[in-house]
């Protein structure tokens, strides 16, 4: 059995800050007031004033910088070490993005300054959606989504306009069965019914269910390609054309845009819209849960119907330099998604790493992404881990690929789960575990292009070292992890009763 | 590695995509650069930019320029808080689940509700949030807002309505505050929410708990939006009857950015929990008794209740939201308070200031904080762009596009950055600009009445 | 409850569920199978008194911590009664799922419906297939 003695990290028990304050200390020194202190009361009535001030914690600048100092080392992060999730796309984050987000020409700029003197930013903005439209080969972009399902809102929005254009009300959204959680949801958001698609033995479309789906009242199809099984639909112009024949439109889910960069482009496989993740395949940071970016890129038949505001370039007048600008004119727009132009500081970060890899080192980024997938997938092939975590679609990955933990359930009684946790103790970062539901006890990997052959090779023998400890004794596996902050957690008992804040 | 995968190249793992959809060309973008390179090119662009180190910036309409202590920046951009995604492995995310738990603390102590998400992508969004939360909740496809609500809100709102199917009304301002009749006159019984702002984007503190009589009458959800910043001081809208309070988070520990990232924070009663759109971390104990914390409430989300999710966010704004919990553990208790103090007293030390200019008369008189609106007996946006370009001052947020009824409006923007030497000077240019204005253009600067030549 | 059982006196529903007959009315639940499959329930959302509901559709949904599973009607009826005690208890279903843990109590509005459904016996060869 695993020595059970407690770690430095372990034996240090959770404190909030509420838990550490002491009332009268204080960290903010404020300027000083500098005109009349009149009486609050006289200047708002005193019942539209709080009696007491909301109980902030009272701690000094030294308490509340070792506090989250010692929180952040309760989190295993990217930058430390290798991170597979599967359709997260953990790219290394590049330090110089936080310095170029960092001038006080991007930081310090009002969202509403003139526009004729945000030419810098707004020039920056229409730079990126002409960069994403070439990635995505689709003319028309629109910066405002401020992540995946926010685009795929947007997406929806979109469909639905071009069809009410068009006097048509159609009802249904098709989605795969292996389509991520966002897409169903969205769906509903948008007013539409989700009908399912089958996947076929070779991972792809089931085409023939797909036709029998498809109708004129079918407004939008769905997809991701790759797919979240990480595999490249090779029905994907037939498919296309299904959905064009009855006059609906074809979404691209953009989360696994890391595989094609200057491979493949979604504007030639027939999609309409398109949404990018800019918090994946284009570097920014994930922050813990965000934020990220989620532009569109569309179609011309579809442009018409795009977010207000748009950002334009307009000719100079007299011959003179052009002019960056923001064009509300935009009668049939779906309108607004959210306020001002969108996550700016994202769009600088995606677009200094779009300048630091150029043309051909998106290309080989993608190309080093399936390389690293495949070599993974070859490695894991092997051994104990060819045996008891097969992958689920026998064929060349893309960015990513998908094993099922059945074998190792039936044989050694271990859960995806219990090899996850596990992992956790050998200093990885599990993949996604239990997605795709299509696929039986489920682990997602996507080692992306910013990993080293060592690095795969370590995980790798991780696995090996992991299912050779439970041939001998699962429950190692089972009570896993040991060596973290906390082990694992009764996710019933917070689900049960929920405390969502601390009770003060 | 090849030999390892059994093919001769890496073009051999791209056969599966067909032949016709490779690109088979370079993309039509430039070459990679160094990072000198790109770091003057990014510096080039910035350069091109009146931030608020170069303009003095009283701009505001939801964002505002707030000082963000260093300490902030120190935090977030610790490799441990800026790196990971979402805490789906709660052991090793105790950092990050921590830190959303306490910024749900402090979010409900914020607004007086006992209930905080871990954050939504920003204010207008987050509006339009609430309503998809009162349609599960009421049953009813209707939303009653007044028109002190952010116009970006607003849109946004009206926007997502067409995905909803829900039908908006909009509801006047009288005096520069919500038409209380106007709006109990148009709250039914087929109305899933009343949406408010308090302050209003005039920056008038609403009478919340008033004008949300008219939702609690016809069982419509009370939403409030609030500008954070506020909440020190004001009567928060959970003591006020509001069901969900919520609002653009950008002054709590955020740069203007030009917009984003920013956060919105979204607080509700008890009873709606499971309708919550979001993240939320919860407080449990791990096999050893360890107190810890993880993803509660998680079969409201995406990833397992799909179509029938709360909402489909999946990603929100993680690290902003930790901003602001730094920043107002930085403020403090007290410090918040004072603030706030501060913000309400140098804006009417800069109301009655620019009062007493010529040429300017405040839009309203209802209580504010800290914006507020004038108008000008001169063209607005000349006013700016003089006083911008001989003063180096953003003025303030012109209101005529989105309230043609105020074309004459400014909406003028007080943080704790705006010392009274500004304000001052910000007077006396406005002052400056409007008489210059009315000099060239004659004695009336308002537009001619209609059908005369 | 630890070890599987499917009593006697029950009928069964192939989507794993219960019904107890007693004249017009029944009570309903969930088998000893869809309550070990979905693991520590955490959360009950029921029909309203008074709903009707209709035979091998959804009346009402059961969440465990990682799962929602739609609960289907074995018969057709009107909902008399809801098991308000799950509100607190959530996890009855799981350790008492044919007592303690029932889920509904409706009039029937067909009794011919009982027919179709499969006695224990059947039931156990249908998980076991």
């Amino acid at each position: 059995m695993m020595s059970l003695a407690e770690t430095p990290m372990q034996r240090e028990r959770a404190q909030t800050i509420y838990e550490k304050s002491k009332p009268g200390r204080r960290a903010a020194v404020l300027p000083e007031a500098e005109v009349p202190e009149t009486p609050l009361d006289e200047l708002i009535p005193a019942a539209l004033l709080r009696s007491e001030p909301p109980r902030l914690p009272e701690v000094a600048e030294p308490e509340i910088v070792r506090h989250y100092n010692r929180l952040s080392r309760r989190n295993f992060d990217l930058d430390t070490g290798f991170y597979p999730l599967g359709s997260c796309t953990m790219k290394h984050n590049p330090r110089l993005n936080e310095r170029v987000a960092a001038l006080p020409g991007h930081a310090r700029l009002h969202p509403a300054q003139d526009p004729s003197r945000a030419q810098g930013a707004l020039e920056l903005m229409w730079l990126l959606q002409r960069s994403l439209a070439e990635i995505c080969g689709l003319p028309h972009v629109s910066l405002q989504p401020s992540a995946g399902s926010h685009g795929e809102l947007a997406g929806l929005l979109l469909t639905r306009a071009f069809h009410a254009d068009r006097g048509e009300e159609r009802t249904k959204v098709l989605a795969p069965d292996t389509s991520h959680g966002t897409n169903p949801a969205t769906v509903t958001m948008a007013g539409y019914e989700v009908v399912k698609v089958a996947t076929n033995e070779r991972g792809g479309v089931e085409i023939d269910d797909l036709r029998e789906k498809v109708s004129e009242d079918v407004a939008c199809l769905m997809l991701t390609n790759p797919n979240t099984l990480g595999l490249f639909d090779e029905n994907i112009a037939e498919i296309a054309a299904l959905i064009h024949e009855v006059g609906g439109t074809l979404y691209y889910d953009g989360a696994n845009l890391n595989a094609v960069m200057g491979h493949s482009r979604p504007g030639d496989m027939g999609f309409d819209i398109v949404h990018v993740n800019l918090h994946k395949s284009f570097s920014q940071p994930h922050g813990g849960g965000g934020p990220g970016a989620g532009p569109i890129a569309v179609s011309e038949r579809i442009e018409p119907f795009l977010p207000r505001p748009q950002v334009v370039r307009r000719e100079g007048e007299n011959g003179g330099a052009p002019f960056f600008d923001l064009d509300h004119d935009r009668p049939q727009s779906i309108g607004r998604l959210r306020g001002f132009q969108g996550n700016f500081g994202v769009f600088v970060r995606s677009y200094a790493y779009i300048l630091s890899l150029g043309a051909d080192g998106l290309a080989e980024a993608s190309e080093t992404a399936v390389l690293n997938a495949n070599y993974l997938k070859a490695r894991l092939a092997q051994g104990r881990a060819g045996e008891r975590l097969p992958v689920a679609f026998d064929r060349h990955c893309m960015h990513e690929f998908v094993l099922s933990g059945k074998p190792m359930k039936r044989d050694l009684g271990l859960a995806t789960l219990d090899l996850a946790k596990r992992l956790l103790d050998y200093g990885f970062h599990p993949p996604t575990v239990y997605f795709p539901l299509l696929v039986d006890e489920a682990l997602m990997v996507e080692p992306t292009e910013t990993e080293t052959k060592e690095s795969l090779d370590a995980f790798a023998e991780a696995i090996e070292q992991i299912l050779a400890e439970a041939e001998k004794d699962p429950e190692i596996a089972k009570q896993a992890p040991y060596t973290t902050p906390v082990r694992r957690l009764d996710e019933v008992k917070a689900t049960r009763k929920p405390v969502v804040r601390q009770p003060l | 590695m090849l030999a390892a995968i059994g093919v001769d190249s890496v073009a051999d793992l791209f056969e599966q995509v067909p032949e016709p959809l490779r690109l088979g060309r370079s993309l039509e973008l430039p070459a990679g650069m160094s990072e000198a390179g790109v770091y003057e090119r990014l510096a080039a662009l910035a350069a091109r930019n009146a931030d608020a180190e170069e303009e003095v910036c009283f701009v505001g309409a939801g964002m505002y320029d707030h000082y963000v202590p260093a300490i902030v920046d120190a935090i977030t951009q610790r490799s441990e808080f800026l790196t990971p995604y979402t805490p789906y492995q709660p052991e090793i995310s105790q950092g990050g689940l921590q830190a959303m738990f306490e910024f749900q603390t402090a979010m409900s102590e914020l607004t007086g509700l006992p209930v905080s998400n871990a954050g939504l992508y920003e204010g207008p969004s987050s509006v339009a949030s609430a309503g998809y939360l009162a349609i599960g909740a009421t049953g009813s496809r209707r939303f009653v807002v007044s028109r002190g609500v952010h116009p970006h809100s607003r849109e946004t709102l009206a926007t997502y309505a067409v995905g909803f199917g829900a039908e908006v009304v909009e509801v006047g301002l009288e005096g520069g505050v919500t038409d209380a009749a106007a709006l109990a006159e148009a709250v039914d019984g087929e109305t899933a929410a009343v949406i408010l702002q308090s302050p209003n984007f005039l920056g008038a503190v609403e009478d919340v708990e008033a004008l949300g009589a008219a939702a609690k009458e016809h069982g419509a959800l009370l939403v409030v939006a609030a500008d954070p910043m506020t909440l020190g001081i004001l009567r928060p809208p959970g003591e006020q009857g509001a069901d969900v309070a919520l609002g653009e988070g950008q002054p709590l520990g955020n740069r203007l950015d030009f917009g984003g990232p920013s956060f919105g924070f979204f607080c509700a009663t008890e009873e709606l929990i499971r309708r919550m759109p979001g993240r939320i971390a919860g407080e449990t104990d791990d096999v050893d008794g360890r107190r810890g914390f993880v993803l509660a409430l998680q079969t409201r989300e995406q990833h397992i209740r799909r179509e029938k999710a709360t909402h489909n966010i999946c990603t929100a704004q993680a690290l902003n939201a930790l901003g602001a919990m730094i920043h107002l553990a930085w403020l403090g208790r007290e410090g918040f308070r004072e603030l706030g103090e501060l913000l309400a007293r140098r804006t009417a030390y800069a109301r009655e200031r620019l009062a007493a200019v010529d040429g300017v008369e405040l839009l309203h008189e209802a209580p504010v904080v800290r914006e507020f609106a004038i108008r000008l007996e001169a063209p607005v946006e000349r006013v700016l762009a003089t006083v911008a370009a001989e003063r180096g001052i953003a003025a303030g947020y012109p209101l005529g596009r989105e309230y043609p009824e105020h074309e004459d409006g400014l909406l003028v923007a007080i943080t704790e950055r705006r010392t009274r030497a500004q304000i001052d000077a910000l007077a006396e240019a406005i002052g400056a600009a409007v008489a210059e204005s009315g000099a060239i253009v004659g004695n009336s600067a308002t537009k001619a009445p209609e059908g005369v030549g | 409850m630890a070890d599987a059982s499917y009593p006697d006196d029950l009928r069964y529903h192939p989507e794993h569920d219960w019904a107890r007959i007693d004249g017009e009315e029944a009570t309903f639940g969930i088998t000893w199978y869809a309550q070990d499959s979905l693991g520590e329930v955490v959360f009950y959302d029921p029909p309203e008194v008074g709903a009707t509901i209709a035979k091998d559709a959804a009346y009402a949904e059961v969440e465990s911590v990682k799962a929602v599973s739609d609960v289907i009607a074995p018969l057709s009826g009107e909902v008399v009664a809801v098991n308000e005690g799950l509100a607190d208890a959530p996890e009855r279903v799981n350790d008492d799922p044919y007592g303690e843990g029932w889920l509904v109590r409706v009039r029937l509005t067909d009794q011919a419906e009982v027919e179709g459904l499969l006695g224990a016996a059947d039931y156990r060869d249908l998980l076991d297939s």
